[in-house]
């Protein structure tokens, strides 16, 4: 388990956190731009010093302000990835892939080469130096790098933001594949809550220095608090679903989860797979009776848990068996439907709305 | 055109003293590089302006400046020779060190122009692959700053050729012993008669100068294209 106490005071600029993440699975730090993500990342990884608290990870501490503990950088072993690949100009790809395997001692070395090779799909690329790569190919070559100096953990530092959302769709499922493959934790700084809602166990939101809210995503994006109708942040619960069946004539897949079943266009998982959707509230009607001839195909009898007015605006939270779901409707609707904590409604949500792929 | 036998001592000894002189120079310009780049330090524009004084000092008060430091009677010089029996003045290593102190600045600038244009993140993303300092300074900068070492080198070395007034100021003009090129030049030129050796001497300065900068130009590319960047 990664345990993180820091403080730390930089000029203007401070940083209080405090934050926990699981051994195995990804934590996402999340907030805007000079919230403190990043710099979070350098204490982790030992770039900057806090000058109090402690870094820890599992058995291992990596800084402890009273016990006068502070491990170098290059002893830590965490593989850091960064938003600019930064790969070796001077090196060929395979001599920047085996840079951290090399100096990983020997009885450590779990991953190999070719494994992550075939695992990033980077066969091709081994000879090339890394002026002849695309920014995704070089996403791709940092990833493994970092891997192969068999990391205890995963910094990786908004590995996706310079990529368009082509080659974001093409990184993705690679980095899933390394989040269920390999047993290494995570620390994912994003800014992107598609991104945190597909990838991410854990959430972290971070505003000015402070952790905001800390918890599983699924409860943390259910908040009504942290993205209200003004924020930049696009407000929308998490949900887990398993593919339950795919319907070929009409392209669809019936996705079931604790509270019900959800119609949506066919996604690429196979029937029993799991994975995590994210429902934007603003494409969650609410309906005081069952609503009947609907194109809609989603129709989910839930239970109102919190009522948010602000201004124009109704953020309502839903209960749907043990699911959260937010719903963005306008004040006026709320106070006609007489919402309120405790009210029986349904929930109508456009299978077009959703898509698996939470990617873009 | 056949060069005299002085001639070629001149040239042999031009070319010793000139690459004593730099490759003596190089660990410390590099040392003086990585502080004034990255080094962040209280006089740090004090150590600047010393790196680059032999470059704005007339060679002659350079050449006097070594003499009263370094002489056999001198401080320094004194104790040089008392300890380890090194004694610079009249010798053709004081030659090559008052061309080493002379170009120094070159080799300098142009290393810490390198290192200026290497991203100060890699050597971290090396350190977080498990690289020491050390190691990451050795795998990572060393080879990206290549190119700026060698240019440097290269301009020290042409430099130190023509070097005139520090080390005829510092260590006379010996023939066999610190008489240089240029030295030669200016023996030949003062002696009536030898205009002829004066203009051989001087058509071999101007060939070293054009086989320098195309040394210099190729070295670049092959550096550069080492490195990845072209």
């Amino acid at each position: 388990m990664l345990d993180v106490a820091v403080v730390r005071r930089l000029g203007q600029f401070s940083l209080d956190v405090a934050f926990a993440g699981p051994a195995v699975g990804v934590t996402a730090l999340f907030g805007a731009s000079g919230s403190g993500k990043s710099s979070i990342i350098a204490l982790i990884a030992g770039l900057i010093k806090p000058q109090e608290g402690h870094v820890r990870l599992g058995e291992t501490t990596f800084f402890d302000a009273s016990a006068g503990i502070d491990l170098p950088l290059h002893c830590r072993r965490v593989g850091w990835v960064f938003q600019d690949a930064r790969l070796f100009p001077h090196l060929s790809v395979r001599a920047n892939l085996l840079y951290g395997y090399r100096r990983a001692p020997a009885a450590d070395r779990r991953i190999s080469l070719d494994q992550v090779v075939a695992l990033l799909g980077i066969e091709a690329l081994l000879s090339r130096r890394p002026h002849a790569l695309s920014g995704g190919e070089k996403q791709r070559v940092a990833l493994g790098r970092a891997l192969l100096s068999q990391p205890r953990l995963l910094l990786m530092d908004e590995p996706l933001a310079s990529l368009d959302a082509g080659r974001k769709a093409e990184i993705l499922p690679y980095v899933e594949r390394l989040r269920d493959e390999m047993e290494i934790p995570i620390v994912w700084v994003s800014h992107s809550l598609d991104e945190v809602a597909r990838l991410a166990d854990t959430l972290v939101v971070l505003d000015q220095g402070r952790v905001a809210a800390c918890g599983s995503v699924a409860t943390v994006l259910a908040r009504l608090d942290l993205f209200p109708p003004d924020s930049p942040y696009e407000a929308g619960a998490a949900i887990t679903v398993t593919v339950a069946s795919h319907e070929e004539a009409h392209s669809l897949t019936r996705l079931v989860f604790d509270g019900g079943a959800l119609v949506v266009p066919r996604v690429v998982e196979a029937t029993g797979e799991r994975l995590r959707i994210r429902i934007r509230a603003r494409d969650v009607m609410l309906a005081a009776s069952e609503p009947l001839d609907l194109s809609a195909l989603n129709v989910l009898p839930a239970v109102v848990r919190e009522v948010r007015l602000a201004d124009a605006h109704a953020d309502i939270g839903l209960d749907i068996g043990a699911a959260q779901l937010v719903s963005r409707i306008t004040s006026f609707s709320a106070e006609r439907l007489r919402l309120a904590p405790g009210s029986r409604v349904f929930a109508v949500i456009k299978s077009v709305a959703i898509d698996g792929r939470g990617g873009g | 055109m056949p060069l005299t036998p002085v001639e070629i001592e001149a040239l042999l000894l031009s070319l010793r003293i000139a690459f004593v002189a730099v490759v003596g120079a190089l660990p410390l310009a590099l040392l003086s590089a990585l502080l004034l780049a990255r080094g962040r330090f209280p006089g740090k524009l004090l150590v600047d302006g010393l790196v680059h004084l032999p470059l704005v000092l007339p060679p002659v008060v350079m050449g006097y400046l070594l003499l009263v430091t370094l002489g056999t009677r001198a401080p320094v010089g004194a104790w040089l020779l008392d300890t380890f029996g090194v004694r610079l003045i009249f010798h053709w290593t004081g030659a090559a060190f008052a061309a080493g102190v002379v170009t120094f600045p070159f080799q300098v600038r142009a290393m810490r122009l390198a290192l200026e244009g290497v991203n100060p993140t890699l050597p971290a993303a090396a350190r977080s692959l498990g690289a020491s300092r050390f190691d990451a300074f050795v795998t990572i900068t060393l080879p990206l700053i290549l190119p700026g070492i060698i240019a440097g080198a290269i301009t020290a070395f042409a430099a130190s050729l023509g070097e005139f007034g520090a080390i005829i100021t510092f260590v006379s003009n010996i023939p066999g012993e610190t008489q240089t090129l240029p030295l030669a030049i200016y023996s030949a030129i003062q002696t009536p008669g030898n205009e002829a050796a004066a203009a051989r001497l001087a058509g071999l300065s101007i060939a070293l100068a054009l086989a320098g900068l195309v040394l210099s130009e190729i070295a670049g590319r092959r550096a550069q294209r080492l490195i990845g960047g072209g």
